[in-house]
């Protein structure tokens, strides 16, 4: 028998009084698919060295302009409601994550993603691809034109629907700052119901994964702003300092 | 000048559906593949049954032969770029992964891990064989044809070290 969403919500409500965190779980069974794939040994502690101090550089060779735009890289207009989303990328210090690499994707309006893995018979849509790159700038700004994305349902549980998101990857200054993560839209309902989401169970850390509605990067008769501010790990810049000269 | 900060932004999973927007031409190949002095390191990806993993992606960031860490853009559009020391590998079918390199002059390869049923990303160490003070478990092996091998256990009795950092 495949479980219910009451069933699920309760198994979150039971860890996430046990053990409220502000990074996900690793091991977190309500995401069936964790069971297999969290390590169990603990993290061992180590200070960074060489490659790890030096996060890879990208620069406007790697990335076009053009790409932080993901309505107009098909022939016509992509069907949904048009979005900007923008906001800072900082480091754990505050500072500016400047000319780095961020890259997004996410399912079209209806709910489905231009991967060929994704069966679900919602409409693909030939004019959105759901896939967009750009470069923050000197003050660690990014900024990409895209389409709200829909829910979607998995095979987590019965009647499982995930909250519609934006999947981002992020870079910092060091190795060790790198970050995947999903960017959610505010009142979503399904947040609180979503085993992905929950498995952040400090409420005030899933909360730094949902963007505000910026009214001031809505624009006429055009498209919806939003903002959302990404903070990674401090960076270790100080382990470089000489410290005998 | 800095602001008050909350606190990090958490990570979420990759997900399953990352390829088409991940996965890019020559992502693997740090120098073309069989090109003079190059090298592979490649392995499998295993979950805590054994099985292959087909949808998990890795990082490596490394030196290049002499030691320094490149610090040049390029990696994304690889054709006319020098050597970056940073590349990305999606695992196929066989939850195998593989990347056309140098040996770093630095004596490990910094790894990222992502996958679906992976809720953060983890970070591990791929150290040549022959490192004198390499954390334990964690060194290629070289295979008969030259080839470094390391492979990756998520879970289970093999289960690969993974490493934190002071401010992860």
């Amino acid at each position: 028998m495949t479980t219910s969403q009451h069933e699920i919500s309760d198994e979150i409500a039971k860890i996430q009084a046990d053990s409220p965190g502000g990074a996900p779980l690793l091991d977190f069974a309500p995401y069936r698919s964790t069971a297999l794939r969290h390590p169990t040994k603990e993290l061992q502690l180590v200070d960074p060295e060489g490659a790890e101090l030096l996060a890879p550089v990208f620069g406007h060779s790697d990335v076009a302009a053009v790409e932080a735009d993901l309505t107009l890289q098909r022939g016509g207009e992509p069907i949904g409601e048009r979005i900007r989303v923008h906001g800072r990328v900082l480091d754990g210090d505050g500072r500016p994550v400047r000319r780095q690499l961020v890259e997004i994707w996410q399912a079209n309006a209806a709910g489905r993603y231009s991967h060929q893995g994704d069966q679900h018979p919602a409409p693909l849509d030939p004019n959105f691809h759901g896939v967009g790159r750009c470069l923050t700038d000197d003050d660690g700004w990014y900024s990409f034109t895209s389409i709200k994305p829909g829910p979607y349902p998995w095979r987590n549980h019965h009647n499982a629907w995930r909250p519609a998101h934006i999947h981002f990857s992020l870079f910092g200054t060091d190795f060790t700052q790198r970050l995947i993560t999903q960017m959610y839209f505010p009142g979503d309902q399904l947040l609180a119901l979503d085993p992905i989401a929950q498995s952040i169970t400090d409420p005030a850390a899933l909360s730094r994964l949902i963007a505000t509605y910026d009214h001031g990067q809505s624009e006429h008769e055009w498209l919806l702003g939003y903002r959302w501010d990404i903070v990674l790990t401090g960076s270790h810049a100080t382990y470089l300092e000489p410290s005998d000269d | 000048m800095t602001e008050a900060i909350s606190g990090a932004t958490p990570g979420q999973t990759v997900g399953p559906f990352f390829h088409h927007a991940l996965a890019y031409p020559g992502d693997a190949e740090l120098v073309p593949f069989g090109a003079a002095g190059s090298v592979v390191l490649h392995g499998y990806v295993h979950d805590g049954a054994g099985d292959p993993v087909p949808d998990a992606m890795i990082e490596i960031r490394q030196s290049d032969a002499a030691g320094v860490v490149p610090r040049v853009g390029g990696s994304l559009r690889r054709r006319g770029a020098g050597f970056t020391g940073w590349g990305r590998c999606c695992t196929d079918g066989a939850g195998h992964y593989w990347f056309s390199t140098v040996e770093p002059g630095l004596p490990f390869f910094a790894v990222t891990v992502f996958a679906r049923g992976l809720l953060d990303r983890l970070f591990t160490r791929i150290y040549l064989p022959g490192t004198d003070n390499a954390v334990d478990g964690l060194v290629a092996s070289r295979e008969d044809d030259g080839r470094l091998r390391f492979d990756l256990h998520l879970q289970g009795p093999s289960e690969t070290t993974f490493l934190t950092f002071p401010r992860t």
